[in-house]
């Protein structure tokens, strides 16, 4: 069937019998885009915004599901590049966020260098997840189930020793005042009756959060696919046992994964403690986040873990102002329904 | 059979961990189970609770009716199942005859009805608010010697209106019964005196980023009624002041609790002034509550003022010590003497008078209060009014009050 099909789909240059799958989804994109565009820059008509509540609530929640979607993806980057090349599910993730979170408070609370707390997060957190793997999760290598228990064993005991040392107070990452304030965006929310046009402010602290996130997803994209090491992690990812033969040091690739990704959630709890705060319970709450990012992605895939945020994020943040009640639901629908059309995930490859 | 000879240890383990706790209840301790949250987001609320239970415990030096108190302490994360399995490991594992808590609304209700299938082991609440735990369909062992969240707004409502001249009140409450209950019982009297409120916004508990609930607060309101607690009010006050909100707010009990104003931030500059209304006030001069704030202050961790949480479970500690205490320290009749003996208690808190109605429900006096800045740059919540002896009907008649309805996200209403 698919030798017949195939060369009237892949013959996207061909005119005259219709279009293309591609172009038919291009169309469909390009019409997303302009009914986005046109309900963020045009002044909405008063049914619309009976709707929607409000232009105001409405573009807020699309920003703020974006700057989320930043911050999960920071969390769930480090989460699916442990997995993608150690099969490894580590369920203690969630507690790699808050302790770098803690850290980060304790560093930019002494030192009251806000960009000091945000590098230890990254580095002892990165030093943190080399231990982890040297010393617990290489002893049980090629057993992923045992790995799994005792990731989840680690984070039980690490949940407990934190609010041993920091208790259950709710700390805040006080950010340096050049991030404070808001930003005036070309939106406009409303026009007054004398004409002036209300726009839309924005806490640049948030735009900084969804920056960082771009640019570290854009630089492990580069790092995996055109250094050296993202070489070896890639080959890893395909196929361990063949890298292992042709003379790699697999025990320093995956110490360098571990590294970065347990860095990244460190790095991440800094950032999203100041953002939003610091307490028990975040540990669980982004390992969940975590989870469903990475099952609606694909398990192992930076780009899915992008995509993934983004669904989430703005799925989180829609629902919370448009049905509140039911809005976790809408998290979970969309995992349940990736599962049942493409159970390895958007961006997974079937194994 | 290596497997076996492993069963057999871990077996062994097990008898070995469990079995110390069943043989120690003996005859000269009384064991009274405590039950709050010592996990999940409302953590640092259960850690204060727990200091106020010990504070009566202390003030009793350790003994009720020449026995020796014995607590054992059960911990939820503020969701009803994760209460009700603290519960039952307290009293069918544990052995526990009498309870104190829970901490959060749900979690009463859902103890509430565990209480009915066990009909010897009497409850006594820890700070749990919502309305319905004793106000419909009660339980005959369940007591609330705190009040509840309704209870706990008397006076604030029509203080907005006609003192702060608030026409028109936003509100922002997590979704669950206790602040249900708290928006009813500021709503009952709000809406009475001719305020409107058009629009209420219910967030799920534990929420991080109210940045889109925010935006979505209609502009052209007077003040922002708060109810959220904890973790989620640090998040919501701090989130407000990020993104530069200008109307006034209008605190729920728990919303502006020392819980709160004591965390670390940039909270000061939004909460100053806010008005809110509840079981305590800081800055109350009778002399009983200063000698409260001291005996609180000995317990480790202490916050410079006792948290309501604190005060709740004191109040609920010490009338439970202070029944025992007059049944001799006696459980063995299933805890009826205790019983009879708490519905008659009445005696004086550091609040003031508290007795029970006949649902086993506080009648006690609330506070009306406002945040201010203390010498030492602490907020405080000052007293401005006392409301004596509130019951849970608000002083409207019973049936009359029953008309109006369960509290829920949709009663009452006045758009």
């Amino acid at each position: 069937m698919s030798l017949l099909d195939q060369p009237s789909s892949s013959s996207g240059l061909s005119s005259g019998d219709g279009m293309t799958r591609g172009q038919a989804w291009g169309l469909v994109g390009l019409l997303a885009a302009a009914v986005i565009a046109w309900l963020v820059f045009a002044v909405w008509p008063d049914w619309l915004n009976a709707i929607l509540i409000s232009k105001k609530a409405f573009v807020s929640a699309i920003l703020n599901g974006i700057t989320l979607a930043g911050l999960y993806f920071l969390v769930a980057s480090g989460f699916t590049l442990i997995f993608g090349l150690m099969r490894n599910v580590n369920l203690a993730h969630g507690s790699l966020y808050l302790l770098g979170a803690y850290i980060g408070y304790e560093v930019t609370n002494r030192t009251g260098y806000w960009l000091l707390g945000v590098a230890a997060g990254f580095a002892v957190l990165a030093i943190v997840g080399v231990v982890m793997q040297v010393f617990v999760f290489r002893r049980l290598e090629g057993d992923d189930l045992r790995q799994t228990l005792v990731s989840i064993g680690i984070s039980i005991v690490a949940a407990d020793l934190m609010l041993a040392v920091w208790a259950g107070g709710t700390y805040q990452i006080t950010t340096p005042e050049w991030l404070d304030g808001a930003l005036t965006l070309p939106v406009i929310t409303a026009v007054r009756s004398n004409g002036a046009s209300v726009f839309l402010t924005y806490p640049l602290y948030r735009v900084v959060v969804l920056a960082a996130a771009i640019v570290i997803g854009v630089g492990l994209w580069l790092m995996l696919h055109k250094t050296r090491v993202g070489m070896m992690i890639r080959a890893g990812v395909d196929d361990r046992a063949m890298l292992q033969a042709s003379g790699v040091n697999v025990h320093a690739v995956f110490a360098i994964v571990f590294a970065v990704g347990a860095g990244l959630a460190g790095f991440a709890g800094v950032v999203g403690g100041s953002a939003l705060s610091v307490a028990p319970g975040e540990d669980v709450r982004y390992l969940l986040a975590s989870l469903v990012v990475v099952i609606v992605g694909g398990m192992g895939s930076i780009t899915g873990a992008a995509i993934g945020a983004l669904l989430i994020g703005l799925a989180e943040q829609i629902g919370l102002v448009y049905f509140p009640t039911y809005g976790i639901v809408l998290t979970f629908v969309i995992m349940v329904v990736t599962l049942a059309v493409r159970p390895q995930g958007i961006m997974g490859k079937a194994r | 059979m290596r497997m076996h000879r492993r069963t057999l240890l871990a077996l062994a383990v097990f008898t070995g961990l469990t079995a110390p706790s069943m043989a120690l209840a003996a005859d000269d301790t009384v064991k009274i189970g405590l039950l709050a949250t010592f996990e999940g987001p409302f953590t640092v609320l259960g850690e204060d609770g727990e200091r106020g239970a010990m504070t009566a415990v202390e003030e009793m030096k350790g003994m009720v009716a020449g026995k020796k108190i014995e607590i054992v302490k059960g911990s939820s994360d503020a969701s009803p199942d994760s209460a009700v399995r603290a519960a039952r490991k307290l009293v069918e594992q544990d052995g526990v005859k009498v309870l104190v808590g829970p901490l959060s609304g749900d979690e009463g209700i859902a103890v509430k009805d565990y209480a009915k299938t066990q009909p010897n082991v009497t409850f006594i609440n820890g700070t749990s608010a919502a309305q319905d735990t004793t106000l419909r369909n009660p339980a005959e062992n369940f007591f609330r010697f705190s009040t509840d969240g309704a209870q706990w707004m008397a006076g604030l409502g029509t203080y907005a209106f006609k003192d702060k001249g608030y026409k028109k009140v936003a509100t922002v409450a997590e979704d669950y019964s206790f602040p249900y209950t708290q928006v009813f019982g500021f709503m009952a009297e709000f809406c009475k005196a001719g305020g409107h409120v058009p629009s209420k916004s219910w967030v799920p508990i534990g929420n991080k980023d109210f940045s889109s609930v925010i935006a979505a607060i209609p502009e052209d309101v007077d003040a922002i009624y708060v109810a959220l607690g904890g973790a989620d009010a640090v998040n919501f006050l701090t989130q407000y002041q990020q993104g530069g909100g200008t109307a006034p707010l209008i605190g729920g009990s728990i919303t502006v609790d020392q819980t709160v104003l004591t965390s670390k931030g940039k909270l000061k500059d939004v909460l100053k002034g806010t008005p809110s209304a509840g079981p305590t006030a800081d800055t109350n001069d009778a002399p009983a509550w200063k000698a409260f704030v001291e005996a609180y202050k000995k317990q480790p961790g202490a916050f410079p003022s006792p948290s309501l949480f604190a005060h709740g479970y004191y109040v609920d500690m010490k009338a439970t010590l202070l029944g025992l205490d007059q049944v001799g320290g006696d459980v063995s009749d299933g805890g009826k003497k205790l019983r009879d003996a708490l519905s008659k208690l009445s005696f004086d808190t550091p609040t003031g008078k508290v007795s029970l109605d006949k649902n086993r429900n506080a009648i006690a006096d609330i506070f009306l209060t406002e945040v201010t800045e203390g010498a030492d740059g602490n907020l405080l919540n000052k007293l401005v009014k006392v409301v004596p002896q509130v019951n849970q009907t608000l002083g409207i008649p019973e049936d009359e009050f029953m008309k109006l309805g369960a509290v829920n996200r949709d009663n009452p209403s006045c758009p």
